[in-house]
């Protein structure tokens, strides 16, 4: 190939390629499918399936749909949360300076971190269902669908939220300080228990924090319960402050070299 | 030191030079790492880039990859920005702490390569035959030998079927077997006309790979001349001898030494005529305990590279 013949790359190296090596090197870490897929159902099975749950009526469906629906929002933020952070352990390892050397743009490699961790987010909703489906959850049909939609779509604020922290903390364990914060935040935002049983004060910050609108979002279908309005500013707004956090580290990480 | 600066000498050419380093200086801070480097590489040229640790090697090899933006004056490969050419895989680079990740497999690596690139499976092959990895594609990167982790670096820099390929430091820390073979590889590749550079400090290696060797030092091209060249700056030999009250600019004067050093009572003169400097320091001085040594390269490397004050 001659100096003059040589051309760049489309979509500044995005390309379905490289999408499928990253998934099967995904798939190979087994961190990350216990953390994903295995995490979300576990709990789902110890917590959610008690006989009185499965008799307890929430909306169309049981209360075990009900948790089903919350653990499934769990191993999306999982799932996001590492796909987002995959940036921090290619970082440590000098991974990006040798994508540097490569055509791929900056921008094209968050935009392929982005699309695996939505990928993943879709794989550990639908394995946690599958496993609710045969373990006595119930849920109206509707609500199947569009739980497990919103719970998937929903999660993109934790792709952000891996995203930013990946670009802030360079480690090679990156999830084992991530995996215990998003338990917290999980407490805290009433995926694991709900927000009024902990109190009217507390129940009040719980509104502020970033799992809240993504857990009340999702369950929406099922319960019609709730301030669909709030959930949703709060997810936007948690949305838009990881992301900016998630450019403003990322632009200083590519100006640097 | 400055009469030993060799220059290529440039030739008339209407296609654009590999490498056109024009005055250029890098400083960190208070440091500076590059101090003024002009340099023209021609294509087709197998260039050493000789140095001590710290002497702005890789600062260079990296504003030559577009890695690092140089403070003042101009870098141009292929005659575009640095991060052009790397983008259209005019230049690629086996770097000295090259990062790979451990649980791709050695296949998957150079696969992930050829699509960053656009460049298809037959190529991500052939990549992997001529780097002699095609035996242990499914192994995973972190189960592979630092010898096999340095041809898979190889293996991506071939990729791009580069122009200019840079090897910064390539051998380091690898076993004598390790380092042959990775060297046969370059050499078969090189023979189809690619332009290399390489960082080294193994002599032997720039002696035997290099057509042309760059020494820099404190940020500075001290010397810079063919092979052989080099190799003419390292014959002569020190006459070593004891002789109190030395003064070394009178030593200096003594026909055939080109360079004296006094430490105490020993003193140090070299020269090309070795015999010439022994005969007058035993005839016309009181010297004593004389002792002859060769220079070799690793001498040529100290001496162009030492610190003037120890001069």
């Amino acid at each position: 190939m001659t100096v003059m013949t040589r051309s760049l790359p489309r979509f500044g190296g995005f390309s379905l390629g490289m999408i499928k090596l990253e998934l099967r090197r995904l798939a190979r870490n087994k961190r990350t499918v216990i953390f994903t897929l295995i995490f979300p159902a576990a709990f789902f099975l110890l917590f959610g399936t008690s006989a009185d749950y499965k008799t307890e009526q929430v909306g169309g469906g049981n209360l075990t749909g009900y948790v089903l629906v919350s653990m499934a929002v769990y191993g999306a933020m999982l799932a996001t949360t590492s796909g987002g952070a995959m940036v921090s352990i290619e970082r440590a390892a000098g991974w990006s300076r040798q994508l540097r050397l490569t055509p791929l743009r900056p921008y094209a490699y968050i935009a392929t971190k982005i699309v695996l961790a939505m990928i993943i987010g879709a794989v550990s909703v639908a394995v946690a269902f599958a496993v609710g489906a045969v373990s006595g959850a119930q849920l109206p049909v509707s609500a199947w669908i569009l739980c497990g939609l919103l719970a998937w779509v929903c999660a993109l604020v934790f792709a952000a939220f891996g995203l930013f922290m990946g670009y802030l903390l360079p480690s090679e364990n990156v999830m084992q300080i991530l995996g215990p914060a998003l338990a917290v935040l999980s407490f805290a935002g009433g995926l694991f228990v709900p927000v009024d049983q902990l109190g009217s004060t507390f129940a009040t910050i719980a509104k502020f924090t970033p799992v809240y609108g993504v857990g009340e979002l999702a369950r929406y279908p099922l319960t019609h319960d709730g301030n669909l309005w709030l959930a949703a500013l709060n997810v936007i707004v948690w949305t838009a402050l990881f992301a900016a956090g998630a450019m403003w580290r990322f632009r200083r990480d590519t100006a640097r070299v | 030191m400055s009469g030993m600066t060799l220059t290529a000498s440039p030739e008339l050419t209407t296609a654009p030079a590999a490498v056109e380093l024009d005055g250029v200086i890098k400083r960190f801070g208070a440091v500076t790492a590059v101090d003024g480097i002009s340099l023209t590489i021609r294509p087709g040229e197998v260039v050493a880039l000789l140095g001590p640790n710290g002497a702005g090697k890789t600062t260079t090899v990296d504003m030559l990859l577009g890695l690092q933006r140089p403070t003042e004056g101009t870098v141009r490969v292929y005659g575009r920005a640095p991060h052009e050419a790397v983008e259209l895989g005019l230049v690629s680079a086996v770097m000295q702490t090259g990062a790979l990740l451990k649980d791709y497999t050695v296949e998957e690596t150079v696969r992930l390569t050829a699509v960053l690139f656009g460049r298809s499976r037959a190529d991500a092959e052939a990549a992997l035959e001529r780097a002699g990895l095609t035996e242990v594609g499914k192994r995973l990167v972190g189960k592979c030998s630092g010898g096999q982790q340095q041809r898979l670096r190889f293996a991506m820099a071939l990729l791009p079927d580069p122009e200019l390929l840079i090897l910064d430091e390539p051998t380091t820390g690898m076993d004598v077997a390790g380092r042959h073979e990775f060297w046969s590889a370059i050499r078969e590749d090189t023979s189809r006309g690619r332009t290399v550079i390489f960082a080294t400090h193994y002599l032997e290696e720039a002696d035997a790979y290099a057509d042309r060797v760059v020494f820099v030092r404190r940020g500075r091209v001290v010397a810079d001349g063919t092979a052989s060249e080099v190799k003419a700056l390292a014959s002569g030999r020190t006459v070593r001898a004891t002789l109190p009250g030395a003064v070394e600019a009178e030593l200096l004067a003594v026909a055939g030494v080109d360079k004296a050093e006094v430490r105490g009572e020993t003193i140090f003169l070299h020269g090309r005529d070795s015999d010439e400097i022994a005969r007058y320091l035993l005839t016309r001085t009181a010297a004593r305990d004389l002792e002859i040594t060769s220079r070799n390269l690793e001498d040529a490397f100290l001496a162009l590279t030492a610190d003037e004050v120890s001069k």
